[in-house]
Protein backbone atom coordinates (compact mmCIF):
# COMPACT_ATOMS: atom_id res chain seq x y z
CA UNK A 1 0.00 0.00 0.00
CA UNK A 2 0.78 3.61 -0.65
CA UNK A 3 1.56 5.64 2.18
CA UNK A 4 0.51 8.94 0.28
CA UNK A 5 -2.66 7.27 -0.65
CA UNK A 6 -3.22 6.54 2.92
CA UNK A 7 -2.63 10.15 4.08
CA UNK A 8 -4.75 11.37 1.44
CA UNK A 9 -7.27 8.72 2.83
CA UNK A 10 -6.89 10.63 6.39
CA UNK A 11 -7.61 13.97 5.13
CA UNK A 12 -10.49 12.87 3.01
CA UNK A 13 -11.93 11.49 6.10
CA UNK A 14 -10.20 14.12 8.71
CA UNK A 15 -13.96 15.55 9.66
CA UNK A 16 -15.54 12.30 10.23
CA UNK A 17 -12.31 10.80 12.36
CA UNK A 18 -12.03 14.87 14.10
CA UNK A 19 -15.91 14.37 15.00
CA UNK A 20 -15.55 10.75 16.33
CA UNK A 21 -12.47 11.87 18.45
CA UNK A 22 -14.53 15.06 19.73
CA UNK A 23 -17.62 12.15 20.40
CA UNK A 24 -15.35 9.78 22.35
CA UNK A 25 -13.65 13.12 24.39
CA UNK A 26 -17.48 14.20 25.08
CA UNK A 27 -18.86 10.75 26.17
CA UNK A 28 -15.46 9.82 28.29
CA UNK A 29 -15.82 13.20 29.90
CA UNK A 30 -19.40 13.01 31.07
CA UNK A 31 -19.39 9.39 32.48
CA UNK A 32 -16.01 10.47 34.26
CA UNK A 33 -17.37 13.45 36.12
CA UNK A 34 -21.14 11.99 36.28
CA UNK A 35 -19.63 8.39 37.28
CA UNK A 36 -16.89 10.41 39.75
CA UNK A 37 -19.69 12.55 41.07
CA UNK A 38 -22.08 9.50 41.94
CA UNK A 39 -18.91 7.20 43.05
CA UNK A 40 -18.10 9.54 45.34
CA UNK A 41 -21.74 9.45 46.98
CA UNK A 42 -21.85 4.91 47.06
CA UNK A 43 -18.08 5.42 48.52
CA UNK A 44 -18.66 7.77 51.12
CA UNK A 45 -22.57 5.52 51.75
CA UNK A 46 -20.62 2.25 51.88
CA UNK A 47 -18.02 3.88 55.24
CA UNK A 48 -20.67 5.95 56.86
CA UNK A 49 -23.42 5.01 55.57
CA UNK A 50 -26.26 3.39 58.23
CA UNK A 51 -26.34 -0.43 57.71
CA UNK A 52 -29.39 -0.61 55.41
CA UNK A 53 -28.13 2.05 52.89
CA UNK A 54 -24.72 0.28 52.63
CA UNK A 55 -26.17 -3.09 52.21
CA UNK A 56 -28.38 -1.38 49.70
CA UNK A 57 -25.14 0.56 48.23
CA UNK A 58 -23.21 -2.82 48.71
CA UNK A 59 -25.52 -4.36 46.46
CA UNK A 60 -25.81 -1.87 44.01
CA UNK A 61 -22.36 -2.05 43.47
CA UNK A 62 -21.35 -5.57 43.43
CA UNK A 63 -23.90 -5.61 41.04
CA UNK A 64 -22.83 -3.39 38.45
CA UNK A 65 -19.42 -4.79 38.66
CA UNK A 66 -20.27 -8.35 38.31
CA UNK A 67 -21.76 -7.29 34.37
CA UNK A 68 -20.27 -6.33 31.64
CA UNK A 69 -19.96 -2.74 30.32
CA UNK A 70 -21.56 -4.01 26.99
CA UNK A 71 -24.75 -5.76 28.94
CA UNK A 72 -25.05 -2.61 30.76
CA UNK A 73 -24.95 -0.28 27.45
CA UNK A 74 -27.56 -2.85 25.64
CA UNK A 75 -29.65 -2.67 28.96
CA UNK A 76 -29.66 1.24 29.26
CA UNK A 77 -30.35 1.17 25.82
CA UNK A 78 -32.78 -1.30 24.98
CA UNK A 79 -34.07 -2.98 28.35
CA UNK A 80 -35.00 0.56 29.62
CA UNK A 81 -37.02 1.61 26.71
CA UNK A 82 -38.92 -1.61 27.50
CA UNK A 83 -40.06 -0.30 31.20
CA UNK A 84 -40.96 3.47 29.09
CA UNK A 85 -37.84 5.21 29.66
CA UNK A 86 -36.58 4.90 26.27
CA UNK A 87 -32.98 6.79 26.09
CA UNK A 88 -30.92 8.60 23.10
CA UNK A 89 -28.56 6.49 22.07
CA UNK A 90 -26.05 8.97 23.61
CA UNK A 91 -27.98 9.43 26.74
CA UNK A 92 -28.50 5.76 27.24
CA UNK A 93 -24.41 5.11 26.36
CA UNK A 94 -23.48 7.98 29.05
CA UNK A 95 -25.65 6.23 31.27
CA UNK A 96 -24.35 2.95 31.13
CA UNK A 97 -20.58 4.27 31.55
CA UNK A 98 -21.38 6.28 34.40
CA UNK A 99 -23.02 3.43 36.60
CA UNK A 100 -20.33 1.51 36.13
CA UNK A 101 -18.10 4.24 36.52
CA UNK A 102 -19.46 4.89 39.76
CA UNK A 103 -19.42 1.31 41.03
CA UNK A 104 -15.88 1.47 40.75
CA UNK A 105 -15.33 5.22 41.89
CA UNK A 106 -16.86 3.85 45.16
CA UNK A 107 -14.76 1.11 45.98
CA UNK A 108 -11.98 3.63 45.34
CA UNK A 109 -13.09 5.83 47.53
CA UNK A 110 -14.42 3.55 50.29
CA UNK A 111 -10.93 1.97 50.65
CA UNK A 112 -9.47 5.37 50.47
CA UNK A 113 -11.38 6.56 53.24
CA UNK A 114 -11.07 3.05 55.31
CA UNK A 115 -7.46 3.22 55.22
CA UNK A 116 -7.53 6.77 56.87
CA UNK A 117 -6.05 5.34 60.61
CA UNK A 118 -9.05 6.31 63.46
CA UNK A 119 -6.65 8.71 65.04
CA UNK A 120 -7.35 11.10 62.15
CA UNK A 121 -10.78 11.42 62.88
CA UNK A 122 -10.65 11.30 66.60
CA UNK A 123 -7.54 14.36 66.57
CA UNK A 124 -10.30 16.63 64.56
CA UNK A 125 -13.14 15.86 66.40
CA UNK A 126 -11.18 16.44 69.70
CA UNK A 127 -10.08 19.79 68.38
CA UNK A 128 -14.11 20.42 67.70
CA UNK A 129 -14.24 19.41 64.04
CA UNK A 130 -18.12 18.87 63.30
CA UNK A 131 -18.21 15.74 61.24
CA UNK A 132 -18.36 17.16 58.25
CA UNK A 133 -15.57 19.47 58.72
CA UNK A 134 -13.11 16.54 59.22
CA UNK A 135 -14.25 15.28 56.32
CA UNK A 136 -13.43 18.63 54.11
CA UNK A 137 -10.30 18.95 55.83
CA UNK A 138 -8.64 16.37 56.86
CA UNK A 139 -10.29 12.86 55.46
CA UNK A 140 -10.62 13.86 52.01
CA UNK A 141 -7.55 15.81 51.27
CA UNK A 142 -5.77 12.07 52.65
CA UNK A 143 -8.17 10.24 50.86
CA UNK A 144 -7.48 11.91 47.42
CA UNK A 145 -3.79 11.73 47.19
CA UNK A 146 -4.45 8.09 47.63
CA UNK A 147 -7.48 8.00 44.88
CA UNK A 148 -5.71 9.45 42.36
CA UNK A 149 -3.68 6.84 40.48
CA UNK A 150 -6.92 4.51 40.98
CA UNK A 151 -9.20 7.09 39.59
CA UNK A 152 -6.95 7.87 36.67
CA UNK A 153 -6.55 3.93 36.00
CA UNK A 154 -10.67 3.83 35.95
CA UNK A 155 -10.66 7.45 33.25
CA UNK A 156 -8.45 5.60 30.80
CA UNK A 157 -10.58 2.73 31.53
CA UNK A 158 -13.53 4.61 30.42
CA UNK A 159 -12.15 6.15 27.28
CA UNK A 160 -11.34 2.72 26.47
CA UNK A 161 -15.12 1.53 27.15
CA UNK A 162 -16.45 4.09 25.40
CA UNK A 163 -15.73 1.99 22.54
CA UNK A 164 -18.36 -0.38 23.03
CA UNK A 165 -21.34 2.58 22.33
CA UNK A 166 -20.39 2.11 18.70
CA UNK A 167 -22.88 -1.27 19.14
CA UNK A 168 -25.62 1.10 19.94
CA UNK A 169 -24.74 3.17 16.72
CA UNK A 170 -22.89 6.18 18.42
CA UNK A 171 -20.18 7.77 15.95
CA UNK A 172 -17.06 7.73 18.56
CA UNK A 173 -14.00 6.82 17.08
CA UNK A 174 -14.45 3.59 16.76
CA UNK A 175 -17.38 3.78 14.73
CA UNK A 176 -16.57 6.53 12.19
CA UNK A 177 -13.25 4.60 12.31
CA UNK A 178 -14.99 1.64 10.74
CA UNK A 179 -17.18 3.81 8.22
CA UNK A 180 -13.86 5.06 6.93
CA UNK A 181 -12.72 1.86 6.86
CA UNK A 182 -16.00 0.71 4.98
CA UNK A 183 -15.04 3.00 2.54
CA UNK A 184 -11.01 2.82 1.97
CA UNK A 185 -10.51 -0.79 2.29
CA UNK A 186 -7.57 -0.01 4.45
CA UNK A 187 -8.56 -1.67 7.56
CA UNK A 188 -4.78 -2.05 9.11
CA UNK A 189 -3.38 1.53 8.96
CA UNK A 190 -6.76 2.82 9.99
CA UNK A 191 -7.29 0.79 12.95
CA UNK A 192 -4.09 1.38 13.64
CA UNK A 193 -4.51 5.42 13.59
CA UNK A 194 -7.72 4.79 16.15
CA UNK A 195 -5.16 2.75 18.21
CA UNK A 196 -2.35 5.43 18.08
CA UNK A 197 -5.28 8.12 18.67
CA UNK A 198 -6.76 6.06 22.09
CA UNK A 199 -2.91 5.75 23.45
CA UNK A 200 -2.87 9.77 22.53
CA UNK A 201 -5.91 10.41 24.68
CA UNK A 202 -5.32 7.89 27.61
CA UNK A 203 -1.58 8.92 27.65
CA UNK A 204 -2.86 12.84 28.23
CA UNK A 205 -5.31 11.44 30.92
CA UNK A 206 -2.21 9.50 32.60
CA UNK A 207 0.42 12.86 32.34
CA UNK A 208 -2.15 15.40 33.68
CA UNK A 209 -2.95 12.81 36.55
CA UNK A 210 0.70 12.47 37.58
CA UNK A 211 1.64 16.01 36.93
CA UNK A 212 -1.86 16.52 40.00
CA UNK A 213 -0.61 13.69 41.80
CA UNK A 214 2.94 15.15 41.89
CA UNK A 215 1.89 18.84 42.87
CA UNK A 216 0.11 17.35 45.86
CA UNK A 217 2.05 14.77 47.11
CA UNK A 218 2.94 15.21 50.89
CA UNK A 219 6.32 15.59 51.84
CA UNK A 220 7.87 13.59 53.75
CA UNK B 1 -21.81 27.32 92.46
CA UNK B 2 -19.31 24.75 92.45
CA UNK B 3 -15.75 25.87 92.74
CA UNK B 4 -14.47 22.25 90.46
CA UNK B 5 -13.32 22.64 87.18
CA UNK B 6 -14.37 19.73 86.02
CA UNK B 7 -16.83 16.89 87.79
CA UNK B 8 -17.30 13.57 87.59
CA UNK B 9 -19.57 11.95 88.88
CA UNK B 10 -20.67 8.31 88.83
CA UNK B 11 -19.26 7.56 85.80
CA UNK B 12 -20.54 3.99 83.46
CA UNK B 13 -19.25 3.05 80.52
CA UNK B 14 -19.66 -0.45 78.90
CA UNK B 15 -18.07 -1.69 75.90
CA UNK B 16 -20.98 -4.23 74.95
CA UNK B 17 -21.79 -6.58 78.46
CA UNK B 18 -18.21 -5.81 79.57
CA UNK B 19 -18.54 -2.81 82.04
CA UNK B 20 -15.48 -0.89 81.84
CA UNK B 21 -15.95 2.34 83.77
CA UNK B 22 -18.00 1.13 87.40
CA UNK B 23 -18.69 4.65 89.10
CA UNK B 24 -16.21 6.75 88.11
CA UNK B 25 -16.16 10.04 90.58
CA UNK B 26 -13.58 12.75 89.98
CA UNK B 27 -12.58 16.63 90.35
CA UNK B 28 -10.08 18.71 89.10
CA UNK B 29 -9.90 22.51 90.34
CA UNK B 30 -8.40 24.83 88.49
CA UNK B 31 -4.64 24.76 87.73
CA UNK B 32 -5.20 20.86 89.16
CA UNK B 33 -2.81 18.63 87.42
CA UNK B 34 -3.59 15.34 88.17
CA UNK B 35 -1.97 12.09 86.66
CA UNK B 36 -3.60 8.78 86.51
CA UNK B 37 -1.75 5.71 86.55
CA UNK B 38 -2.66 2.18 86.99
CA UNK B 39 -2.15 -1.11 85.22
CA UNK B 40 -3.55 -2.06 81.47
CA UNK B 41 -7.62 -2.02 80.60
CA UNK B 42 -8.42 -0.58 84.13
CA UNK B 43 -10.07 2.33 82.36
CA UNK B 44 -7.38 5.13 82.23
CA UNK B 45 -8.14 5.65 78.47
CA UNK B 46 -11.74 5.33 78.14
CA UNK B 47 -12.27 7.79 81.07
CA UNK B 48 -10.26 10.85 79.04
CA UNK B 49 -12.21 9.24 76.15
CA UNK B 50 -15.43 10.25 77.69
CA UNK B 51 -14.48 13.22 79.03
CA UNK B 52 -14.17 14.71 75.32
CA UNK B 53 -16.96 12.53 74.44
CA UNK B 54 -14.99 10.44 71.85
CA UNK B 55 -16.58 7.61 73.56
CA UNK B 56 -20.46 7.96 74.87
CA UNK B 57 -21.42 6.75 78.20
CA UNK B 58 -25.09 5.00 79.81
CA UNK B 59 -24.67 6.96 82.93
CA UNK B 60 -23.15 9.71 84.96
CA UNK B 61 -22.42 12.64 84.62
CA UNK B 62 -18.76 15.23 83.42
CA UNK B 63 -19.16 18.40 84.39
CA UNK B 64 -16.73 21.14 82.85
CA UNK B 65 -16.95 24.64 83.97
CA UNK B 66 -20.37 24.07 84.86
CA UNK B 67 -21.10 23.17 81.90
CA UNK B 68 -22.95 18.96 81.37
CA UNK B 69 -20.78 17.04 78.95
CA UNK B 70 -22.51 15.26 76.47
CA UNK B 71 -26.09 14.70 77.49
CA UNK B 72 -29.09 17.07 78.58
CA UNK B 73 -31.16 15.50 81.04
CA UNK B 74 -34.86 17.15 80.29
CA UNK B 75 -38.26 15.63 81.96
CA UNK B 76 -36.27 12.61 83.39
CA UNK B 77 -34.96 11.50 80.04
CA UNK B 78 -31.46 11.66 79.65
CA UNK B 79 -30.71 12.69 75.80
CA UNK B 80 -27.60 12.92 73.57
CA UNK B 81 -26.89 16.32 72.64
CA UNK B 82 -26.77 17.49 69.17
CA UNK B 83 -23.14 16.60 67.28
CA UNK B 84 -22.64 20.19 66.39
CA UNK B 85 -23.31 20.77 70.41
CA UNK B 86 -20.88 18.04 71.26
CA UNK B 87 -18.53 19.44 68.57
CA UNK B 88 -18.29 22.96 70.55
CA UNK B 89 -17.95 21.06 73.57
CA UNK B 90 -15.25 19.26 72.81
CA UNK B 91 -13.50 22.02 72.06
CA UNK B 92 -13.73 22.79 75.77
CA UNK B 93 -10.68 20.56 76.23
CA UNK B 94 -7.66 19.59 74.46
CA UNK B 95 -6.66 16.29 74.10
CA UNK B 96 -3.16 15.00 73.00
CA UNK B 97 -2.96 10.94 72.18
CA UNK B 98 -0.68 8.47 72.37
CA UNK B 99 -0.10 8.58 68.62
CA UNK B 100 0.32 11.95 67.97
CA UNK B 101 -2.37 12.13 65.14
CA UNK B 102 -1.02 15.18 63.44
CA UNK B 103 -2.70 15.89 60.35
CA UNK B 104 0.13 14.33 57.34
CA UNK B 105 -0.99 16.59 54.57
CA UNK B 106 -0.49 20.03 56.69
CA UNK B 107 2.68 21.74 57.88
CA UNK B 108 3.36 21.94 61.48
CA UNK B 109 2.14 25.48 61.60
CA UNK B 110 -1.37 24.56 59.73
CA UNK B 111 -2.20 21.93 62.03
CA UNK B 112 -1.78 24.52 64.76
CA UNK B 113 -4.12 26.41 63.10
CA UNK B 114 -6.76 24.18 61.44
CA UNK B 115 -8.99 24.37 64.84
CA UNK B 116 -8.28 28.32 65.48
CA UNK B 117 -9.48 28.97 61.52
CA UNK B 118 -12.63 26.70 61.20
CA UNK B 119 -13.43 26.28 64.92
CA UNK B 120 -12.44 29.51 66.75
CA UNK B 121 -13.23 31.20 63.40
CA UNK B 122 -10.55 33.68 63.34
CA UNK B 123 -8.45 34.66 60.34
CA UNK B 124 -5.97 33.06 59.28
CA UNK B 125 -3.16 36.20 60.38
CA UNK B 126 -4.46 36.03 63.76
CA UNK B 127 -4.28 32.55 64.05
CA UNK B 128 -1.00 32.28 62.55
CA UNK B 129 0.54 34.56 64.95
CA UNK B 130 -1.45 32.31 67.76
CA UNK B 131 0.16 29.30 66.13
CA UNK B 132 3.31 30.67 66.03
CA UNK B 133 3.49 31.13 69.82
CA UNK B 134 2.63 28.11 70.83
CA UNK B 135 5.25 26.40 68.00
CA UNK B 136 7.86 28.53 69.73
CA UNK B 137 6.17 27.62 73.01
CA UNK B 138 7.45 24.09 72.70
CA UNK B 139 10.63 24.76 70.89
CA UNK B 140 9.75 24.64 66.98
CA UNK B 141 9.21 27.72 65.17
CA UNK B 142 11.90 26.76 62.76
CA UNK B 143 9.72 23.50 61.90
CA UNK B 144 6.68 25.82 60.90
CA UNK B 145 6.34 24.48 57.39
CA UNK B 146 7.71 20.63 58.03
CA UNK B 147 5.03 18.26 57.34
CA UNK B 148 4.56 15.98 60.53
CA UNK B 149 6.50 12.93 58.27
CA UNK B 150 9.64 15.06 58.47
CA UNK B 151 9.79 15.74 61.98
CA UNK B 152 10.71 13.39 65.27
CA UNK B 153 8.49 11.40 67.52
CA UNK B 154 9.18 13.85 70.07
CA UNK B 155 8.72 17.47 67.87
CA UNK B 156 5.57 15.62 66.45
CA UNK B 157 4.35 15.05 69.50
CA UNK B 158 4.94 18.29 70.46
CA UNK B 159 3.49 20.08 67.82
CA UNK B 160 0.12 17.37 68.75
CA UNK B 161 0.21 19.51 72.08
CA UNK B 162 0.67 23.15 70.44
CA UNK B 163 -2.36 22.37 68.38
CA UNK B 164 -4.34 21.00 71.35
CA UNK B 165 -3.31 23.53 73.70
CA UNK B 166 -3.72 26.66 71.26
CA UNK B 167 -7.45 26.34 71.23
CA UNK B 168 -6.92 27.57 74.63
CA UNK B 169 -9.14 25.08 75.81
CA UNK B 170 -10.31 24.92 79.82
CA UNK B 171 -8.59 21.47 80.28
CA UNK B 172 -5.75 19.28 78.80
CA UNK B 173 -6.04 15.69 78.37
CA UNK B 174 -2.74 13.89 77.88
CA UNK B 175 -2.94 9.73 77.24
CA UNK B 176 0.50 8.28 77.62
CA UNK B 177 1.87 10.90 75.08
CA UNK B 178 5.28 9.79 75.94
CA UNK B 179 4.53 5.48 75.25
CA UNK B 180 5.13 5.61 71.46
CA UNK B 181 8.50 7.66 71.57
CA UNK B 182 12.14 6.53 71.81
CA UNK B 183 14.03 6.68 75.32
CA UNK B 184 16.31 9.91 74.06
CA UNK B 185 12.90 11.90 72.93
CA UNK B 186 10.55 11.34 76.01
CA UNK B 187 12.17 13.80 77.95
CA UNK B 188 11.43 16.63 75.26
CA UNK B 189 7.61 16.32 75.92
CA UNK B 190 7.49 15.88 79.62
CA UNK B 191 9.35 19.21 79.61
CA UNK B 192 6.45 20.66 77.61
CA UNK B 193 4.19 19.44 79.73
CA UNK B 194 5.79 20.57 82.83
CA UNK B 195 5.98 23.55 81.25
CA UNK B 196 1.87 24.55 81.01
CA UNK B 197 1.91 23.12 84.50
CA UNK B 198 3.74 26.12 85.53
CA UNK B 199 1.20 28.23 83.50
CA UNK B 200 -1.42 27.13 85.39
CA UNK B 201 -2.76 24.90 82.83
CA UNK B 202 -5.69 22.62 84.44
CA UNK B 203 -4.79 18.98 82.96
CA UNK B 204 -5.54 15.11 83.77
CA UNK B 205 -2.68 12.88 82.42
CA UNK B 206 -2.38 9.35 82.15
CA UNK B 207 1.08 7.95 82.47
CA UNK B 208 3.03 5.46 82.85
CA UNK B 209 6.42 7.73 83.99
CA UNK B 210 6.07 7.36 87.92
CA UNK B 211 8.88 9.62 88.37
CA UNK B 212 6.95 12.27 85.80
CA UNK B 213 4.04 11.97 87.46
CA UNK B 214 5.86 12.22 91.22
CA UNK B 215 7.32 15.47 90.11
CA UNK B 216 4.43 17.09 88.51
CA UNK B 217 0.94 15.93 89.61
CA UNK B 218 -0.27 17.82 93.05
CA UNK B 219 -2.48 14.67 92.89
CA UNK B 220 -2.56 11.43 91.58
CA UNK B 221 -5.50 8.54 90.27
CA UNK B 222 -4.81 5.14 90.72
CA UNK B 223 -7.65 3.63 88.43
CA UNK B 224 -8.23 -0.26 89.14
CA UNK B 225 -10.59 -2.18 87.34
CA UNK B 226 -12.93 0.45 86.46
CA UNK B 227 -12.66 1.84 89.77
CA UNK B 228 -10.58 5.22 91.63
CA UNK B 229 -8.50 3.13 93.76
CA UNK B 230 -6.71 5.59 95.59
CA UNK B 231 -5.95 9.29 95.43
CA UNK B 232 -4.34 11.05 96.97
CA UNK B 233 -0.61 13.24 97.19
CA UNK B 234 1.99 11.28 95.56
CA UNK B 235 4.63 12.05 98.08
CA UNK B 236 2.27 10.10 100.01
CA UNK B 237 0.62 7.50 98.05
CA UNK B 238 3.95 6.40 96.56
CA UNK B 239 5.35 6.08 99.72
CA UNK B 240 2.66 4.96 101.80
CA UNK B 241 0.17 3.58 99.56
CA UNK B 242 -3.26 2.38 101.52
CA UNK B 243 -4.61 -0.62 99.26
CA UNK B 244 -2.49 -3.93 98.70
CA UNK B 245 -3.44 -3.37 94.66
CA UNK B 246 -1.33 -0.12 94.87
CA UNK B 247 1.41 -1.44 96.55
CA UNK B 248 1.67 -4.24 93.83
CA UNK B 249 1.53 -2.17 91.03
CA UNK B 250 3.97 0.38 92.42
CA UNK B 251 6.16 -2.44 93.02
CA UNK B 252 5.86 -3.84 89.40
CA UNK B 253 6.65 -0.21 87.91
CA UNK B 254 10.03 1.69 87.19
CA UNK B 255 9.29 4.09 90.17
CA UNK B 256 11.97 3.60 92.53
N1 LIG C 1 -13.52 0.25 71.61
C1 LIG C 1 -13.51 -0.75 72.52
N2 LIG C 1 -14.29 -1.82 72.34
C2 LIG C 1 -14.31 -2.82 73.25
N3 LIG C 1 -13.58 -2.84 74.37
C3 LIG C 1 -12.78 -1.79 74.61
C4 LIG C 1 -12.69 -0.70 73.69
N4 LIG C 1 -11.83 0.20 74.19
C5 LIG C 1 -11.38 -0.32 75.35
N5 LIG C 1 -11.95 -1.51 75.62
C6 LIG C 1 -11.72 -2.32 76.82
O1 LIG C 1 -11.95 -1.52 77.94
C7 LIG C 1 -11.01 -1.84 78.96
C8 LIG C 1 -10.34 -0.55 79.42
O2 LIG C 1 -9.57 -0.05 78.35
P1 LIG C 1 -8.71 1.26 78.46
O3 LIG C 1 -8.11 1.49 77.12
O4 LIG C 1 -9.51 2.35 79.03
O5 LIG C 1 -7.59 0.83 79.49
P2 LIG C 1 -6.28 1.62 79.92
O6 LIG C 1 -6.35 1.74 81.39
O7 LIG C 1 -6.14 2.86 79.14
O8 LIG C 1 -5.14 0.58 79.53
P3 LIG C 1 -3.70 0.83 78.92
O9 LIG C 1 -2.79 1.14 80.09
O10 LIG C 1 -3.33 -0.48 78.31
O11 LIG C 1 -3.79 1.93 77.93
C9 LIG C 1 -10.07 -2.85 78.40
O12 LIG C 1 -10.46 -4.12 78.90
C10 LIG C 1 -10.27 -2.77 76.92
O13 LIG C 1 -10.09 -4.03 76.34
MG1 LIG D 1 -4.82 3.53 77.62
Amino acid sequence: MDPTSFLEQIWIARWPLASGVGLTLIISFLSIIAGTILGVGVGMSLTYGARPLRWLVRGYTDFIRGTPVLVLVLASYYVLGTIGLQLKPFQAGVLALAVFCSSHVGEIVRGALQAIPKGQTEAAKAIGLTFAETFIYVLAPQALRQILPAWVNTAAEMVKASTLLSIIGIGELLLSTQEVIARTFMSLPFYFLAGALYFLINFGIESLGRLIERKISIQS
Amino acid sequence: MTTNLVEIRDLHKSFGKVEVLKGVNCDLAQSDVVCVIGSSGSGKTTMLRCINMLEDFEAGTITIDGEAIGYDVRDGKRRRKPEREIARQRALTGMAFQQFNLFPHLTAIENVTLGLVKVKRLGRDEATVIGERWLDRVGLSTRRNNYPGQLSGGQQQRVAIARAIAMNPKLMLFDEVTSALDPELVNEVLMVIKDLARDGMTMLIVTHEMRFAYEVANRVIFMNEGLIGEEGDPREMFIRPKTQRLAEFLKSSSFN
